[in-house]
């Protein structure tokens, strides 16, 4: 078995360490103590964590030694080391509160973003020039433990409003902690529909006008949303329904958006089966697990890891990504829009910190601001990437 | 009056909320930190008197209480938060894409995002991160962060150095974690001392009053991470100015010498040779990407030789010293005598020159009467050929297209696809025939000429695109940063945590702690000191607050 095959075998491992460890975590719900003594499933599911951990960074070193340079230079390899720095922030926060219910949905979003990462191109990319610094992976990796722990905050926070809100009667937070839900479906709803037509190998070329040059893109998803003035050059295929607006930048606009359009419909489709099924809210299931817990404890786990996490950020998203650019362009600075957004998520979570000084805000205003925080980190990997073209525009 | 007096006979600056010296609430102030309605309370700053809280009279104290809010330190992040925002709705100005089909921003942001892109032209959002008043947002929130600091850190500096172990039962009591024991032992009380030395705490004592510290210089990294943003912005003013920084452009052909610019002539630079390199398309690690993505760069290097001017007689040639022979490459800049040299663009296969020929027309073998040769950067305007023709360049486009209107033009000033007017004059001849010339196309205007031009020889070259700079603010931005990252972590990894244990004679115990972050790493720590005594656990009275809800 070469190096590239031991390295996916040990991501898929990984993921399937995560899932199981997942159930085991459910398992000590029945568990009443919330005291630092914890029942044998408690422990299994933490080592089973830490087995999925370390298959995971089997991953990580043995695709460094087949590409030859850190894997972290693509959207693929990039959101799976997000999820592996989830997990390692996850056990590094387990280890201090001994908080089992945070693994039961810690590790479910991990999981989710490993699963999203591997729908984007795996095969090993060699670098282009301005990628080729040690500075690269000290920024990446650094960015993604921080992006990791803000991650945990999260997690908690969301926890905390799931367990809070109020369900029994309508209100805009039960709305908002729905709707935060749904956009988890989404995701997986892009997982699966991806998997799905890649499965069948459904292919759709087009052409179309990018400024003076005519490129192709291949389509793997229907085309719903046609590239900007393109024209279809597969036949017998299904004929888009609307062309992508001229305002959607960066290489691919087209095929991103649709991918967009298809990850909303499956999502929504899923989520709306998963009501179905249980006829109650996604929150309303979900709220009765968390009986056990208190909330002031998730209100202090979600601040210390913004705490934790903010020192980390800011050194891997700012300043070591300050350092890499004054080498690799001579200019430690240069608003390009990926810049921006983590100079954003920056003054979100000093504003975040600040907030917090007073009492009014803990709680449940800090949950959702730890929530939004979240978001914002992921817009900037996902949005910014696919509608904002700049110098980091990975995928 | 001036001070105020508390009955433990301690003297307190005016506006103090709770005792310097034994944390009484001092009736009277207690809305200052909102205490009145709390059973517990704030000890934000330890209820220290704060100028911003305590005087409101003249233009300057309204100024200052403006300022040190930590709600105006708020709304000021939040709205950069959110101008940065509407900066990266379109691209800045900078960020036209090189092939836009126009990109004079005032066409540009109209024709690719029509009405929200000209409005957005209109308001300068193009340039958003330049403009006056992003510059005078960030120098509020740097006014407001050097006040705010001021206005808490002495005060807070002076109170955490005056407390005494001695506290008054309301402030004890008024705290999250509380406890009363009704009799504890000497015996228990050496075990409560040991362990907390133990846990690094520093116990100072008096008359059987317990204060027991950690981490206190945890509570100066706020003021030292502000202290690392100011460096940074201070940074930021010095490196607007030339003495700071310098940032030019400079292309340069290979083969040639060009002087660098902004340095009074003292520094030339030589590009030996351009270089590009792409990853072996049959790499077996990358070949399916490259199949997929095509073919990716591996390298980009320009070998460079700078030379030192040296002028003995001023206004002479100068005589090139080199001092510095090297290849740069991305990611790897030259230094020399604190200036640098980044590899930031090219240009491949420009045109250097051209050599024609002049043959007749019906001649088949194209046999040449006369040639001659034209440097595409500097292009003579009329050449006198051995065999009596005379060539004048007529019109000379280096980067030829058709407009719009069909006229040639050119696109650049670059010979990248260079095109030709020439007027031949025979010899002996008043009268000149038109050609038309350029790669792939040999026009004759009236299909009458005699005589035909064509291309016989041209050479190439490459071209770099260096940035040229020195940026001497770079050592102010480190020592910035890294006071800032010492300042966030001294605040966020360490926590102040601090225990106050009251013995009275009948043995009764009164315990109460307080940290600035972290509780639950505090009540471990208590629980631990206390563990085989009798002492009892402290009750977490913001939890309990809680549950009566
Ligand atoms: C982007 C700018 C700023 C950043 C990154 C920043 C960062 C921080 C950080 C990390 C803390 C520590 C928080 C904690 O320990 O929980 C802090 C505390 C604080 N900041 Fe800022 N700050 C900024 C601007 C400001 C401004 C404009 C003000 C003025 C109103 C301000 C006032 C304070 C205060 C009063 C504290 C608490 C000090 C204490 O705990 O004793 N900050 N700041």
């Amino acid at each position: 078995m070469d190096l590239l095959n031991i390295s996916s075998t040990a991501l898929y491992a990984a993921f399937v360490l995560y899932l199981i460890a997942t159930f085991f975590f459910g398992a000590t719900i029945r568990d009443k103590r919330t005291d630092n003594k914890k029942g044998i499933s408690a422990k299994i599911a933490m080592t089973l964590t830490v087995l999925g951990f370390l298959a995971q960074l089997v991953y990580f070193i043995t695709r460094w030694m087949a590409s030859g340079h850190a894997p972290v230079s693509n959207m693929f390899e990039f959101l799976t080391f997000l999820g592996m720095a989830l997990v390692l922030a996850f056990i590094i926060i387990y280890s201090y509160y001994k908080l089992s219910f945070l693994g039961l949905f810690a590790l479910p979003i991990a999981m989710i973003i490993i699963a999203y990462a591997s729908m984007f191109p795996t095969e090993l990319a060699p670098l282009v020039p301005s990628l080729q610094s040690h500075w690269l992976y000290i920024h990446v990796t650094t960015v993604a433990l921080g992006q990791g722990i803000l991650g945990i905050s999260f997690v908690v926070g969301l926890m905390y409003l799931i367990k809070q809100i109020d369900q029994t009667v309508k209100s805009k937070q039960r709305s908002w902690l729905e709707f935060v839900l749904y956009l988890l479906f989404v995701l997986i709803g892009f997982v699966v529909i991806t998997t799905t037509f890649n499965a069948v190998n459904y292919n759709a070329s087009f052409e179309y006008q990018s400024g003076t040059e005519t490129l192709v893109t291949e389509y793997h998803l229907p085309a719903i949303a046609g590239p900007n003035q393109g024209t279809l050059i597969t036949e017998d295929i299904m004929e888009p329904w609307f062309e992508t607006p001229s305002w959607f930048q960066g290489g691919d606009a087209g095929r991103k958006f649709n991918t967009v359009i298809w990850s909303l419909i499956a999502g929504s489709v899923i989520y709306l089966i998963t009501r179905l099924i249980l006829r109650k809210r996604i929150g309303a299931v979900i709220q009765p697990l968390l009986k056990n817990v208190k909330a002031d404890l998730l209100d202090e786990i979600e601040y210390r890891s913004v705490a934790i996490g903010f020192p980390v950020f800011t050194l891997g998203g700012l300043i070591f990504a300050s350092i890499w650019a004054e080498i690799a362009w001579g200019r430690f600075w240069g608003w390009d829009p990926k810049e921006v957004w983590a100079l954003i998520t920056w003054f979100f979570y000093a504003a975040y910190l600040h907030l917090r000084l007073s009492r009014g805000w803990h709680g449940e205003k800090s949950a959702w601001l730890a929530v939004i925080g979240f978001g914002i980190i992921m817009f900037n990997l996902i949005v910014v990437n696919l509608v904002l073209a700049g110098l980091h525009s990975y995928a | 009056m001036k001070e105020i007096k508390c009955e433990c006979g301690h003297v307190n600056p005016l506006g103090t909320v709770l005792c310097e010296s034994c944390g009484k609430p001092i009736e009277g102030n207690q809305h200052i930190d909102g205490n009145d309605d709390e059973k517990l309370l704030n000890m934000r700053y330890d209820g220290t008197a704060r100028r911003s809280k305590t005087y409101n009279k003249s233009w300057i104290d309204r100024v200052w209480s403006f300022f040190s809010s930590v709600k105006v330190g708020i709304w000021l992040i939040v709205l950069a938060l959110v101008a940065s925002m509407i900066g990266t709705i379109f691209p800045q100005e900078m960020y036209i894409p090189a092939n836009a089909p126009n990109r004079d921003p005032a066409v540009f942001y109209e024709e690719q995002y029509g009405i929200p892109g000209l409005i957005y032209f209109q308001l300068g959002f193009h340039n958003l991160y330049s403009s006056w008043w992003f510059m005078v947002l960030i120098a509020l929130i740097g006014i407001s962060l050097v006040i705010c600091s001021l206005d808490r850190f002495v005060p807070l500096f002076k109170a955490l150095r005056n407390q005494k172990p001695k506290k008054h039962k309301s402030f004890l009591s008024r705290q999250r974690l509380f406890s009363e024991t009704d009799f504890v032992t000497d015996h228990d009380m050496e075990t409560v001392k040991k362990q907390l030395r133990k846990r690094r705490y520093k116990i100072t004592e008096e008359n059987g009053h317990i204060l027991a510290e950690k981490g206190r210089f945890s509570r100066w990294g706020p003021y030292v991470n502000h202290i690392g943003l100011i460096i940074i912005l201070l940074a930021a003013i010095l490196r607007s100015t030339p003495l700071f920084y310098m940032n030019e452009y400079v292309w340069v052909r290979e083969g040639d010498i060009e002087v660098l610019p902004e340095t009074n002539g003292e520094y030339y630079i030589e590009n030996k040779d351009f270089i590009l390199e792409t990853h072996d398309e049959n790499d077996e690690r990358f070949r399916e990407a490259i199949t997929q993505e095509g073919v990716v760069a591996s390298n980009f290097q320009t070998d460079v030789i700078v030379y030192k001017a040296n002028r003995p007689i001023p206004g002479a040639e100068p005589e090139l010293e080199p001092i510095a022979e090297d290849s740069i490459r991305m990611n790897q800049p030259l230094e020399f005598d604190g200036y640098e040299l980044y590899q930031s663009g090219y240009q491949l296969n420009e045109f250097s020159n051209m050599t024609f020929k002049i043959h007749e027309t019906t001649d088949s073998d194209e046999e040449a009467l006369a040639s001659f040769t034209v440097d595409l950067r500097n292009p003579e305007s009329e050449f006198e050929l051995e065999s009596g023709f005379r060539v004048v360049l007529d019109q000379y486009y280096p980067d030829y297209y058709l407009d719009d209107d069909g006229e040639p033009a050119s696109e650049t000033n670059f010979p990248r696809n260079p095109a030709f007017v020439f007027l031949v004059y025979p010899p002996n001849s008043e009268s000149a025939e038109v050609s038309f010339l350029g790669i792939g196309r040999n026009i004759d205007a009236t299909g009458e000429n005699e005589y035909k031009i064509g291309i016989q020889d041209f050479e190439m070259h490459d071209v770099s695109g260096l940035t040229f700079k020195y940026d001497r603010s770079l050592p102010f931005f480190g020592i910035g940063a890294a006071i800032f990252m010492i300042g966030v972590i001294q605040g966020m990894y360490w926590q102040h945590r601090r225990l106050w244990i009251q013995r009275k004679k009948d043995g009764s115990l009164l315990m109460a702690a307080h940290t600035n972050k972290n509780w639950f790493g505090l009540k471990k720590d208590i629980e631990i000191v206390i563990e085989n005594t009798n002492v009892n656990m402290v009750t977490d009275q913001q939890e309990l607050e809680e549950k009566v809800e």
